[in-house]
């Protein structure tokens, strides 16, 4: 809402001196916002006068253009009281007009400095302006031509023009309806310095009578109040008074014609909207009614729509001829040739008005004030006053007849114990306070401890007694509530799991990776990159119904493609050795019930808890890795190490073990990953994820770095295996037996596995099984490699011998053998 | 050992005068005195204090002497060779420290040489941030509450007070899931998680809640469909706006300092009433809105920074939620998580949040 502040003053008799900086910070100190702060017309500096054209010679230029050569009397303006000679590209005046002028040393919006130059054969000393060069307006179509009586040449025509103003921009919280208008931005301004306030709203308005045009209401409910009334003998030449026009121009509005710019100037002093119909288009008596499914209607912005039964119209007996409150139709629309004019002011129902703009799309500023909800009562007095305006200004007659359907509901009566708002804000407030403050936004009170609150008709939004608290608060101030610490009770701190996440980026970001926060939005593409296959359980994303993107409708269910074009970006920038982790919540819609809009009244049943807990898709935290480049940097040391395959799948196991967790690897197969070169990482026989190297075919169609390593576990699933409580280690102190073995095997055969069989069969005595070589060459054989194994045996109570020591190795080789037909080694 | 050595003639007795023996030990001393390293020393003391070396003949030769000389003889060869052995010891000693010195000096390397091979790793500041604020109320004695991205509408808005025909809906752009009918959102602010925590749990309520929240703002230099927000809500007996405010403001000094408060402007949310807007004192010109004479760039000469929504927890929300709104009350508040880092930091353009460029984050380390 932009208010001027000349408009502000005009309702409220604001201490002489206040400074608009001041009376800004005051309003928004009650809850009007200061968006900005403008001063019209300050862009304009130096001379601005009255100029009568003198003479007007008319001069073909090359270019095809025709430019005119005037001489303006400007009086005693520039100086000399000479004719001042200045060229001018329009041709809407003639020798005798009065004219805007700006003599050089002025200045124009946007720092355009006036000198007298030279320009087509002449020396132009000064403009001859337009509207828009004034800042004045969008109108550049030809020069202003002022009328007879604007002033004597030489006088400044700023003050006629209505050029300098103030105007606050509030932004109006969707409870302060009725601030958006000056009636309502002036009513706080009295609240706040406690001034003399005139309710615009106040006038005597004729008595409705049966002579009014015929309107019949058939959804009461949708339509309260609607009130008409008519004039004939409009002139539709009539200009728009320049006050009224530069006041909607800068309320931030358009001025059109006077018929149309009248309503909008009663909407913006009145906060009421307003719609005018050619009234020799209208067919028969006017009806509200909601619409036929499907009935069609052209609105003013020659938008053909569809209409729904929940959308409120006006109809005549040709049919929807408005969507109510909303927009009108573009049959009756007010035109140049308009004579005679029907008025209407109704009272709509807001959540109507707001169903209909959500369908429809359509924002307007009548839409905007009936979906926040106006008051009712003030309908007689906004046609009245659009009335005399169109009388005053467009030469109308005012017809006798006034039409008044139903009557504005009653305004709630709200009961609030005195105490409450100091029980709430924690401020010391009296009970005379509270009534004090309550009676001046306009609510009347009743009783001394428990009130009677009955807000008044513009403050729809007050429902409840909280809502008088807010009242009764930003007038006492908010600046004086005081600072006090709550009492909170001894915490339990973190959760366990959350002391867990945190011990997850940290030991990440302690192994070099940087985290990366990426969006969760992902389209099939993201998918078929990936080459995940057509049944793979991935594709199965919960969709947007309104995604940003077209490209990326889907909620993700997996986060390898957003590290991975993270990847992407950062090798682009010359970042080429990479170690990143992201720690996001995947979307799993389960395809399952909706979600119940349960009630509000009360507590939801645990039933009700229970399904609309279930309707949600499951959302596991996963963990996601991506390296490429070097792991470690080559150096003056020598050469570096490049990421590998085992790099992720190294970081995950440290992961697990800052969680207390062992983690299985096993030989996998899943997309992206290289297919030799995927491992499916297990805590028991829970499938964590997988880690590896990323499929070349992948990396190409991404453009990712050759060798690219990635993992993705399901860090819910891990996290859930986290060891709460270590139990302390039971460790002996006897000399340790170290056995090495090496065991030839099928070149298929993992190591992992062999290495389990091992200890399997090494007994209770091995204290542990290290794989320290892999060897394949000719000695070995073609499809085989030889694994080498670093067995320590002890024993709790005892030095073991070498005899047992040598029964044990051979008992674990034994397995080895049985299992994968192991050949030892010498 | 199979006889007498050969070299050795024990009938040839000489007495041992005290000039030879001085000549002997004098000997000995200048050898040692004048080894140059380790390995001469070494030499020399196989010389001069060996089983071969005259001193040790002569030791030995005393038992051949007449008793009478025996006594004095035996004394002068002993004190001879033990100045002879202590003159060892030190010389070893020098010779040893000698040899360590110059081997350090050898070992000499350039330190200054970089030794970067160890990447550094970095948390993202979106997340130390969260844990610093989650730690500065945990250490308040709240909890940290936590919810569903994925959310259900009826708690994304309903349970707040946001009813389906509620203009307010309108100012938070929300991205709605298929089918429609289901009825389930991308949530478009951590309120939910309000209403999840009084739903779960028995007043005394005192929880924070950092988290991810989307809205469907185009991406551009300060607006993105993904960020980040912290809330806070408290539901007690006797609570009003004045601990709001004590919260806030101690929030408000953790974060960004000694002596920044904060203030409470008139606002409207559907889910608070009253409500109120925040705004923090800057903390870099400290409410002058002046910088050595300019216009801060912080607060843009304003003084004041909006830092995020809060209010008096609507009892309507708390009667949705289960609470007895007779006999509680509570406050709410809600940052942008993402926009105190912008201004905190200096965080010129929110798409390096989620560029994933490495440098950002490793430029905040991994704490904050």
């Amino acid at each position: 809402m932009r208010a001027p502040v000349s408009w502000i003053r005009e309702y409220v008799d604001l201490p002489d001196g206040l400074s608009t900086e001041d009376l800004a910070a005051k309003l928004t100190a009650l809850g009007l916002k200061l968006e900005s702060l403008t001063y019209p017309g300050a862009d304009v500096t130096g001379p601005l006068v009255v100029g009568k054209v003198l003479t007007k010679e008319p001069e073909p230029q090359k270019n095809g253009k025709t430019i005119n050569w005037c001489t303006v009397d400007v009086g005693d303006a520039n100086g000399t009281g000479e004719p001042q000679g200045i060229v001018c590209g329009a041709h809407n005046f003639e020798p005798g007009d009065l004219v805007v002028v700006v003599l050089p040393g002025a200045v124009l919006p946007g720092g355009f400095e006036i000198s007298a130059r030279k320009t087509y054969g002449h020396v132009s000393a000064g403009m001859i302006c337009s509207a828009r060069e004034l800042g004045l307006g969008d109108d550049h179509t030809g020069i202003i031509v002022l009328p007879p009586d604007a002033g004597q040449p030489g006088e400044s025509v700023r003050e006629y023009l209505h050029l300098d103003d103030e105007v606050i921009e509030f932004e109006i919280n969707p409870d302060r309806a009725y601030a958006l208008s000056l009636r309502g931005v002036a009513r706080e301004a009295a609240l706040g310095f406690d001034a003399p306030y005139t309710d615009p709203a106040a006038r005597d308005v004729p008595e409705p009578n049966a002579d009014g045009y015929p309107v019949l209401v058939e959804d009461p409910e949708g339509c309260p109040v609607f009130v008409a009334r008519t004039v004939t003998g409009f002139d539709p030449a009539a200009p728009t008074p320049r006050w009224m026009a530069r006041r909607i121009q800068l309320a931030g509005m358009r001025p059109i014609s006077l018929a149309v710019d009248v309503t909008n100037y009663v909407m913006l002093e009145l906060g009421h909207p307003i719609h005018g119909y050619d009234l020799d288009r209208l067919q028969g008596p006017i009806r509200v009614r909601r619409a036929t499914e499907g009935e069609h209607l052209t609105t003013l912005d020659d938008a053909d729509r569809v209409l729904s039964a929940q959308d409120l119209v006006v109809t005549d007996d040709s049919g929807p001829i408005g969507l109510g409150g909303v927009m009108g139709g573009a049959t009756t629309e007010m035109s140049g040739s308009t004579t005679r004019i029907l008025v209407e002011v109704a009272s709509w129902d807001p959540v109507s008005m707001f169903r209909t703009g959500k369908r429809h799309k359509l924002t307007s500023e009548a839409g905007k004030r009936n979906e926040r909800g106006v008051d009712p009562t003030i309908p007689e007095a906004a046609a009245d006053r659009v009335v005399e305006l169109l009388v005053q200004y467009g030469g109308a007659v005012a017809d006798p007849g006034v039409t008044k359907v139903g009557e504005p509901p009653a305004s709630p009566s709200i009961r609030i114990a005195a105490s409450l708002p100091a029980r709430v804000t924690g401020m010391e407030i009296g009970a005379d306070t509270v009534a004090e403050n309550l009676t001046a936004v306009g609510c009347s009170v009743d009783g001394t401890e428990d009130l009677v609150v009955v807000p008044p008709p513009w403050r729809r939004d007050i429902t409840d007694p909280f809502d008088l608290v807010e009242e009764v608060a930003r007038i006492v101030g908010y600046d004086n509530v005081p600072s006090v610490l709550p009492p909170a009770p001894a915490g339990r701190g973190l959760t366990f799991t959350q002391q867990l996440r945190r011990r997850v980026g940290r030991t990440l970001a302690g192994a070099g990776y940087v985290e990366v926060l990426t969006f969760p939005f992902v389209g099939t593409e993201a998918f078929d990159s990936l080459e995940l296959a057509e049944d793979d359980p991935r594709r199965f994303a919960l969709r947007l119904a309104n995604p940003l993107s077209a490209e990326a409708p889907l909620m993700t269910t997996t986060l390898l493609p957003g590290i991975l074009e993270t990847v992407a970006r950062n090798t682009g920038r010359g970042n080429d050795d990479l170690a990143l982790f992201e720690v996001a919540t995947v979307t799993l819609p389960h395809g399952g019930p909706a979600a119940p809009i349960l009630g509000v009244d009360r507590r939801p049943s645990d039933g009700e808890w229970d399904d609309l807990n279930k309707a949600l898709p499951d959302q596991p935290l996963h963990l996601v890795l991506a390296l490429a480049g070097d792991r470690e940097p080559s150096g003056w040391w020598g050469a570096g190490r490049p990421v590998a395959w085992s790099d992720p799948i190294d970081s995950i196991r440290e992961v697990a073990a800052a969680l207390g967790v062992e983690v299985d690897v096993r030989t996998g197969k899943q997309a992206p990953w290289h297919p030799g070169r995927c491992a499916e990482l297990f805590v028991g026989e829970v499938s964590l994820g997988y880690a590896g190297e990323l499929h070349p075919r992948v990396c190409q169609a991404l453009g990712v770095p050759a060798r690219t390593a990635i993992a993705e576990i399901d860090l819910t699933a891990l996290l859930a295996h986290a060891v709460a409580v270590v139990p302390a280690p039971e460790f002996s102190t006897y000399p340790v037996a170290k056995e090495d073995v090496a065991l030839v095997v099928g070149a298929d055969v993992p190591a992992e596995e062999v290495g389990r069989a091992l200890r399997e069969g090494a007994g209770a005595l091995c204290e542990s099984v290290r794989l320290f070589d892999v060897y394949r060459g000719e000695q070995i054989g073609e499809g085989r490699k030889s694994l080498a194994f670093a067995l320590r045996f002890r024993a709790p109570d005892r030095t073991l011998t070498e005899a047992e020591t040598g029964a044990a190795r051979d008992a674990a080789v034994a397995v080895a053998v049985e299992r994968f037909g192991a050949e030892q080694r010498a | 050992m199979s006889g007498p050595n050969s070299s050795y003639d024990p009938v040839q007795v000489t007495p041992l005068g005290e000039e030879e023996v001085f000549a002997m030990r004098d000997a000995a001393l200048a050898a040692i005195a004048a080894a140059s390293d380790l390995d001469e020393l070494k030499r020399v003391r196989s010389e001069h204090a060996g089983d071969r070396s005259p001193l040790a003949l002569a030791n030995r030769e005393i038992g051949a002497l007449p008793p009478a000389a025996r006594k004095e003889t035996g004394a002068r060869v002993g004190q001879a060779r033990g100045a002879v052995n202590q003159a060892l010891a030190v010389r070893q000693a020098e010779l040893e420290a000698e040899a360590e010195e110059r081997m350090l000096v050898d070992e000499t390397v350039d330190v200054t040489l970089p030794w970067d091979r160890t990447p550094r790793g970095a948390r993202h500041p979106i997340t130390t941030m969260s844990e610093r604020i989650a730690d500065i109320f945990v250490a308040m004695g709240w909890e940290v509450a936590e919810g569903p991205l994925v959310e259900a509408e009826w708690l994304n808005f309903d349970a707040l007070n946001l009813g389906p025909d509620h203009p307010a809906r309108t100012m938070q752009d929300t991205f709605w899931t298929e089918p429609a009918e289901n009825h389930v959102v991308l949530r478009t602010h951590t309120s939910p998680v309000q209403a999840r925590t009084m739903l779960t749990r028995e007043p005394p309520i005192y929880v924070v809640c950092p988290g991810r929240v989307f809205r469907t703002d185009e991406y551009d230099a300060t607006h993105s469909p993904m960020f980040h927000q912290v809330e806070g809500l408290v539901v007690d007996e006797g609570i009003t706006m004045a601990h709001l405010k004590g919260s806030l403001d101690h929030f408000a000094q953790a974060i960004f300092g000694e002596g920044i408060t904060t203030r409470f402007r008139p606002s409207y949310f559907p889910f608070t009433e009253p409500s109120a807007e925040v705004d923090l004192v800057c903390f870099v010109c400290r409410g002058s809105g002046l910088v050595d004479e300019a216009t801060c760039r912080t607060c843009r000469g304003e003084g004041w920074i909006e830092w995020g929504g809060c209010g008096v927890v609507n009892p309507r929300v708390l009667v949705a939620c289960g609470v007895d709104a007779e006999r509680y009350t509570g406050f709410a508040f809600g940052m942008g998580i993402d926009r105190t880092l912008m201004f905190r930091h200096g965080v010129e353009d929110l798409r390096s949040f989620f560029e994933g460029d490495v440098r950002f984050s490793r430029a905040f380390g991994t704490e904050i």
